[in-house]
């Protein structure tokens, strides 16, 4: 694994460059990293919420890796993409995608979760830039993400797209569907959400404790371009944020498919891992799987 | 009688909009009674009409500040702050710079009853370490809190207005200094620390017991955070005695605002006076009697506070 990888080069409004430098094969062999690096984060910190770190690690290698716009050093970048997680307790994923690409030093992500670190249990915009909300109140993070999308429009300097990834239960919450409303009413094209759809909640399977379903049909009905597929397909997530990204009249949702705890066999379709550290022994086993497969 | 503040406000705000261009506005389904209306009519490319989505739209202010604009959303003070989830996560924990403005504060509101009064809104934003919270008086208050918070760029800033017309009670020439009371009358006995709706009361209140031999000096706080604790404690060592006053709960308001710039203060007593319960219908004007804020009211609270041990400890009462 080098030294932080090189990212994706400026290319203007509308869409991102397929002559980009980081190939689908290394995109998952940084995902398999990303998964890596979360666990450890977690093992070391003592507590945090490996399963759903563990699905979004294809989505958030393709971001960081190949999608996003952003200069490393720069996050007050007027023109860069900007990137939530709404889903605030994934956050160790996306510390390991930003010290992977440099933005952070790798050895900052021991300090998940200790005292006076960036690195706080769920995303905090003020100690750490890189991260553009603070999240972790389920359900509050694509109003914020609509509305950069909406002074994105305003701005008449810069051009950016916003991204903002779902956790599957916190659709659950009246106001993601407030913003769905509102960004179909606004016709946000350069608003794409990303759902991590891997059905497993804290409490359980999201179908016993409150379905989605029909999700696709939802999000069509409020006015928005649905794009579904399998979350771990580095190739359907590229082809997915394209297609998102030439929309010009209505925001995205790529809803995305995915397993949680992906990678590690005792850890994927169980609620037990929701938020729960492994202990030395599961995290050398976790480790081992990951590396073998 | 002068304006609502709530008119002041939406005057002002049409007004800058032309000299601010990152000012912009949210709306959820209250324009023509918040006031923005005017603002809308005039940028409407600057105004977002949200729906009744009071979260959301507090999520959108966010992100939008945090991409360097300057929101103001505005809504019935119950109603926005009563998002208090939204705000503390989205704009206070961000330091995003958003204006959150609560019109129809307190029991003066009147016929419409509790479920429209703005009477938790200054304990929940007071609460937000962040959080400006201002409070004018009257409409020339109102209208330089206003370009002050257009040009604040410290962060989230709560402002709270009334539904009613209420005194004007500074004069033309007024200068706002954001973070300083301004002691509209002075006295020796006891000091009334009023804001909003009341201050102009509380000056009537103060006429009255001066007529009955008693020296009652008045302050108006607008900024309630950060409050001007060097003039509550030259009031306290004057008076000894501090009465405040209020259209809000008594739990996490003026009052309690007060009694925490005062903590350490030796030698002085503070009552806190304000709305006791949940709110009802009835005219403004019978609320304020039936609560005692009118001037009536006021000043049979003061005189029965210094009648009753407001006397400074050791003092020559």
């Amino acid at each position: 694994m080098p030294e932080g990888f090189p990212l994706t080069p400026h290319t203007g409004a509308g869409t991102f460059a397929r002559s980009s430098v980081t190939s689908v094969e290394e995109l998952r062999q940084i995902a398999r990293q990303l998964r890596v690096d979360s666990l450890r984060m977690i093992h070391a910190a003592g507590s945090g919420h490996p399963g759903g770190s563990l699905s979004a690690a294809e989505l958030v290698a393709c971001l960081y890796f190949r999608v996003l716009r952003y200069k490393v050093g720069r996050p007050d970048d007027p023109s860069r993409d900007r990137f939530l997680i709404s889903k605030g307790h994934g956050v160790p994923v996306v510390y390991a995608a930003l010290a992977r690409a440099g933005c952070i030093p790798l050895d900052e992500l021991k300090s998940l979760r200790r005292i006076d670190s960036r690195l706080q249990g769920h995303p905090d915009h003020v100690r750490l830039p890189y991260v553009e909300a603070a999240t972790g109140s389920l359900g509050q993070g694509l109003s914020v993400a609509l509305g950069m999308a909406m002074a994105e429009r305003l701005d008449t300097k810069h051009d950016y797209r916003t991204y903002c990834l779902l956790g599957d239960g916190e659709l659950q919450a009246g106001q993601v569907w407030e913003a769905a409303m509102a960004a179909g009413k606004f016709r946000t094209s350069r608003l794409t959400a990303i759902v991590d759809y891997n059905k497993v909640q804290l409490d359980g399977h999201v179908r016993g404790i409150m379905d989605l379903e029909p999700l696709a049909e939802k999000f069509s009905a409020f006015g928005w371009h649905v794009e579904q597929i399998d979350g771990h397909s580095v190739d359907a997530i590229l082809a997915a944020l394209e297609a998102a990204a030439v929309q010009s009249e209505r925001p995205s949702v790529v809803i995305a498919h995915t397993v949680k705890g992906k990678g590690v066999s005792f850890m994927e379709d169980t609620h037990a891992w929701h938020g729960k550290a492994p202990t030395t022994e599961e995290l050398e086993r976790a480790i081992a799987e990951l590396e073998a497969a | 009688m002068g304006k609502a503040t709530r008119a002041a406000f939406g005057e002002t705000l049409a007004r800058i909009g032309a000299t601010h261009p990152r000012v912009v506005v949210l709306d959820a389904d209250l324009a023509s009674s918040v006031q923005t209306k005017k603002f809308a009519d005039a940028y409407p490319e600057r105004f977002f009409q949200i729906g009744i989505a009071e979260g959301n739209m507090v999520g959108i202010a966010a992100g939008m500040a945090l991409c360097g604009l300057t929101p103001f959303v505005a809504s019935f003070a119950c109603f926005v702050t009563g998002r208090f989830e939204q705000i503390r996560m989205s704009i206070g924990y961000n330091n995003a710079n958003v204006r959150v403005v609560g019109t129809h504060s307190g029991i003066g509101i009147g016929e419409d009853g509790y479920s429209q009064m703005g009477l938790e809104d200054l304990a929940l934003m007071r609460s937000l370490p962040n959080m400006v919270v201002l409070q004018p008086a009257d409409a020339i208050e109102a209208e330089k809190t206003t370009e002050f918070l257009a040009d604040y760029i410290g962060g989230p800033a709560y402002l709270r207005l009334t539904r009613q017309n209420v005194a004007t009670v500074n004069g033309e020439g007024y200068r706002f200094e954001f973070g300083k009371g301004v002691e509209l009358r002075e006295g020796n006995d006891l000091a009334i620390v009023a804001s909003g709706a009341c201050v102009g009361e509380a000056v009537l209140a103060a006429e009255l017991l001066g007529k009955r031999g008693m020296s009652v000096g008045v302050a108006n706080i607008h900024t309630i955070k950060p409050i001007d604790a060097d003039l509550l404690h030259r009031l306290a060592s004057r008076c000894g005695a501090i009465l405040t006053i209020e259209d809000h709960g008594i739990v996490g308001g003026l009052g309690s605002a007060v009694v925490e710039a005062l903590s350490e203060c030796p030698g002085v007593v503070v009552r806190i006076h304000g709305v006791h319960g949940y709110g009802e219908s009835g005219t403004g004007a019978e609320l304020f009697a039936k609560h005692g804020l009118d001037a009536d009211g006021i000043a049979r609270v003061a005189a029965e506070f210094l009648a009753r041990g407001s006397r400074r400890v050791g003092g020559a009462a």
